[in-house]
């Protein structure tokens, strides 16, 4: 059994539909347990007082907006390579997902930026990058929008995806770049020395678990929309 | 409801913006989601299917 079997929209279809019942519960226990837990169970940070609460919705946010626009390169390439089309169908499903996850790290960014850093706004390297992958995000899916061939239209996302790629890894790894800018390193390390401290760190993974969770269901069932309406499309043009 | 002391105003409004927009998103999601499914059967009716 083959996983390219997946790319038959049909078996796509009985496959994610046996799946959604189940990530749907594990996608709720994860959120649940981890922002309540977060959220009720954790102590205020010594520094940033009780703020370090947002970490639990600003860092998995963050960290799907990047990780959507790698998922939806990935698809891209699939479908450049082997034209299937529910790969092109799920990169242009994860776009809805990813931009919202930009504006939740953008949002709650801004509203840990100001009492932290005295500024909602910095021309912060990870900050500038990350604004530049939430335009390529709106050019993505206007450009899906503005082509009506659907075939066309996959390619040259597909196109701009890869372009694209190159701000959202720069917004992962700028920290690591340029030394200037008000972010510190990263928040989640195999290195214990350089992670958050565990009372936040167990609650975070239930979080990042949880967005995860989330992203792989509402892909699941975007692109199940997304098939249905390109079938119901093709049915409609044979009776013109 | 812990004590949020000083920052309470920002935490909450943090938790509040981005259940607002999950929410947002869960919500578009499954009414694109019905929409697809009720156009598909219209043409399916529409084909005898």
């Amino acid at each position: 059994m083959s996983l390219w079997e997946y790319a038959n929209p049909v078996k796509f279809m009985g496959l994610s539909s046996r799946l959604i019942p189940t990530l749907s519960v594990l996608t709720i226990l994860c959120l649940v347990t981890g922002i309540v837990w977060g959220f009720f169970g954790t102590p205020d940070d010594y520094k940033q007082g009780s703020t370090v609460k947002i970490i639990f919705l600003h860092v998995p946010s963050a960290l799907m907006a990047i990780n959507a626009w790698m998922m939806m390169l990935v698809a891209s390439l699939v479908w450049l390579i082997r034209r299937h089309h529910v790969s092109a169908l799920a990169a242009k499903a994860a776009a809805p997902i990813g931009i919202t996850m930009t504006l939740i790290a953008l949002g709650t960014g801004a509203i840990w930026g100001k009492p932290m850093w005295g500024t909602y706004w910095a021309w912060d390297p990870r900050l500038t990058s990350f604004m530049i992958l939430f335009v390529f995000y709106l050019g993505y899916m206007a450009l899906w929008s503005a082509i009506e061939d659907s075939d066309t239209a996959a390619d040259l996302t597909s196109i701009l995806c890869m372009i694209g790629s190159v701000f959202a890894l720069l917004s992962r790894y700028a920290v690591n770049f340029w030394n200037q800018g008000l972010h510190q390193g990263a928040s989640l390390s195999l290195d214990k020395e350089q992670h958050v401290d565990d009372t936040f760190y167990y609650p975070l993974l239930f979080c990042i678990a949880g967005f995860v969770l989330l992203f792989v269901l509402l892909v699941l069932i975007r692109t199940r929309t997304e098939i249905r309406l390109r079938r119901a499309a093709a049915l409609a043009a044979r009776n013109v | 409801m812990p004590d949020l002391g000083k920052y309470a105003d920002t935490v909450i409004l943090a938790y509040i913006v981005s259940f607002v927009f999950l929410i947002g998103l869960v919500g578009l999601t499954w009414l694109q989601s019905r929409r697809a499914k009720r156009i598909l059967a219209t043409e399916e009716t529409r084909n005898g299917k």
